[in-house]
């Protein structure tokens, strides 16, 4: 292929097409030869991700057990699936946990990362360094965050409450032991993980921003809030899009997380989408029923990633 | 050129006090970690706030316990960062010169590949990983985390690859380099901060993998360290100077890799998820 290649091409090199005795072949080779460079990746991605895609939707009408995997006999059971997991409260309940999940994580990560950003747009000694330092929270594995943060939450024995007991704040908050606070707790976690990220992004976008504005903002007296509202916000709403549909797409699927921190309980206070699929298909081998969690998942994102690319779009011109 | 007012050097101090109050808050757990590490004998028990001598007795454990789980991370994690770059590089560059039909609509795809949860690709593939005889393979586990990284390469290089001046393509092709050896010595060279900031990434999300590690596998045989300790605390919540000493372990590469490659790190937020 490679030396073909080679060979095909070298006759043409003096002045292009004129010379060569079969345009239409060389061309065609030439363009088999590029497809060449494109060809694995789209053979990878097809196989891992649109034929999951395809086969997650084939496997919700089917009906798996766990003697499945020794007789390999998953016979179609029309829509039997897709009711028992409507029927399933729990189900519900997944779905009101994802989004709350979902939502609270995104308000938090983004509200602080910006004013992060903010605070970092500044020039001051050490800007660089403790900005590239922040980012560590959300380099380290996240079931390893989950675990850490495991401890420090302990109702007893944790770090947290102890604090809280110094200061006189209680300081016996069940954190991730009671239903009522569990949610919260791993959204708070997960804000503590995403914050780095959308400091990054946001800053990017802040550094884009034309000084000449500022200036011209300060000229005309508007105070920081002023310019901020009227003149920051608005330049950076693409940025703004961008970090919160891909915050979507990645806080929606989140699994590691919470398996590490609550493995979805207390009395499934926590349990989403993901753990619901996870438990499902690889915990009570009915994988049908996973699927059909899943392709629930798969929708909700999907209606995100429309407004993704259609930020995208706009970003790229 | 345009005047601006120097802010006051002990204002701009003021400032840098206040980013190390915000980096200790955020940092704090991870303080936390290393400090439960070398405290094992804490037990159960509350952990004093500062380590009262050096007790490396956790570490010792952790790693007689986990040492071979970090380097199947490391095995699987330096594999996928070998098959993602081998894949997406040239379909980076596929995507960004040649102009094929098609292409748009594969940049497409792939854009859009980043909202396929990880749990559903698992859920679909575990039985023909069962098939394929790559359930508890190094191989399969490697092929699944190459998947974290293959997006996003070809995203992020291509947007780089886009950017090569035509004329130096041209010019190797004039000099007789079909399209293999002009990207082999020409694009690859001019394309050296993509892809490491690719590979750097690529290695980040498949040493991070739990979500494959957990599903992928059956047995013990192939355990990667994400997995390991998610056991460990099932296993030994007693025990959690070990478990955060092999969690120490665990992120050792992200700060390695933050310190040195800072700047590839920033330049890999900001690129994968923006262009």
């Amino acid at each position: 292929m490679t030396t073909s290649t080679v060979t095909a091409q070298a006759p043409a090199k003096p002045s292009g097409r004129a010379a060569a005795p079969d345009p239409a072949r060389l061309r065609r080779r030439r363009t088999l030869a590029q497809w060449g460079f494109v060809v694995p990746a789209v053979v990878f991605m097809v196989l891992f991700f649109g034929y999951p895609l395809v086969r997650n939707v084939v496997m919700s009408f089917q009906h798996y057990t766990p003697k499945t995997f020794f007789t390999g006999e998953a016979p179609f059971n029309g829509l039997g699936n897709w009711s028992n997991v409507f029927q399933d409260a729990l189900f519900g309940k997944a779905l009101w946990h994802t989004l709350v999940f979902t939502a609270g994580s995104l308000l938090g990560q983004f509200c602080l990362g910006l004013a992060l950003a903010v605070f970092f747009s500044r020039r001051f000694p050490l800007n660089g360094v403790l900005r590239s330092l922040v980012l560590l929270p959300w380099l380290v594995p996240m079931v390893v965050s989950g675990v850490v943060w495991r401890r420090i939450l302990d109702q007893d024995t944790g770090v947290l409450n102890a604090f809280l007991g110094t200061l006189g704040l209680g300081g016996d908050t069940p954190w991730l032991t009671s239903p009522g606070m569990a949610l919260l707790s791993v959204i708070l976690v997960n804000i503590w993980i995403g914050v780095p990220f959308n400091m990054v992004i946001l800053y990017g976008g802040l550094q884009e921003i034309p000084r000449e504005l500022y200036e011209a903002a300060a000229l005309d007296g508007a105070s920081a809030w002023r310019t901020f509202r009227s003149l920051t916000l608005p330049m950076l709403r693409p940025v703004i899009t961008v970090v919160l549909v891909l915050g979507f797409m990645s806080t929606v699927k989140i699994l590691d997380l919470i398996l590490a921190l609550t493995d979805g309980g207390p009395a499934d206070a926590t349990q989403t989408l993901g753990t619901l699929t996870y438990q499902n298909s690889f915990v009570r081998l009915d994988f049908g029923a996973g699927a059909v969690v899943g392709n629930v998942l798969i929708l909700v994102s999907a209606v995100f990633a429309v407004l993704y690319l259609r930020a995208s779009r706009t970003e790229g011109k | 050129m345009v005047s601006r007012t120097p802010t006051p050097a002990r204002r701009r101090w003021g400032h840098t006090v206040a980013g190390v109050l915000i980096l200790c808050v955020m940092l704090f757990p991870l303080y936390w970690m290393l400090n439960t590490a070398l405290q094992p004998a804490s037990g159960l028990l509350q952990v004093d706030p500062v380590p009262s001598g050096l007790d490396l007795s956790g570490f010792s454990k952790a790693l007689s316990d986990q040492g071979g789980h970090l380097l199947t991370s490391l095995a699987v994690s330096l594999g996928a960062v070998a098959v993602c770059l081998a894949i997406a590089a040239p379909a980076a560059y596929g995507l960004a010169r040649f102009g094929l039909r098609g292409s748009r609509t594969i940049v497409f795809g792939t854009l859009i590949t980043q909202m396929v949860p990880g749990i559903v690709i698992a859920n679909a593939l575990y039985d023909s990983y069962v098939d394929l005889g790559l359930v508890n393979t190094h191989f399969g586990l490697m092929l699944a985390d190459a998947s974290l990284g293959i997006p996003f390469s070809i995203v992020l290089m291509r947007s780089f690859m886009v950017s090569i001046p035509g004329e130096v393509i041209e010019a190797a092709q004039l000099d007789g380099a079909g399209p293999v050896r002009t990207f082999l010595r020409v694009v690859l060279p001019m394309s050296r901060n993509a892809l490491i900031t690719s590979g750097l990434f690529a290695f980040l999300f498949s040493w991070s993998d739990f979500m494959f590690a957990l599903t992928l596998n059956t047995t013990d045989e192939v355990k990667p360290i994400t997995l390991g300790i998610y056991q460990y605390i099932g296993a030994h919540v007693g025990d959690w100077g070990s478990v955060m000493a092999a969690s120490v372990l665990s992120a050792v590469p992200a700060a390695v890799l933050l310190v040195l490659a800072q700047k590839y790190i920033a330049a890999g937020i900001t690129g994968g998820s923006v262009k």
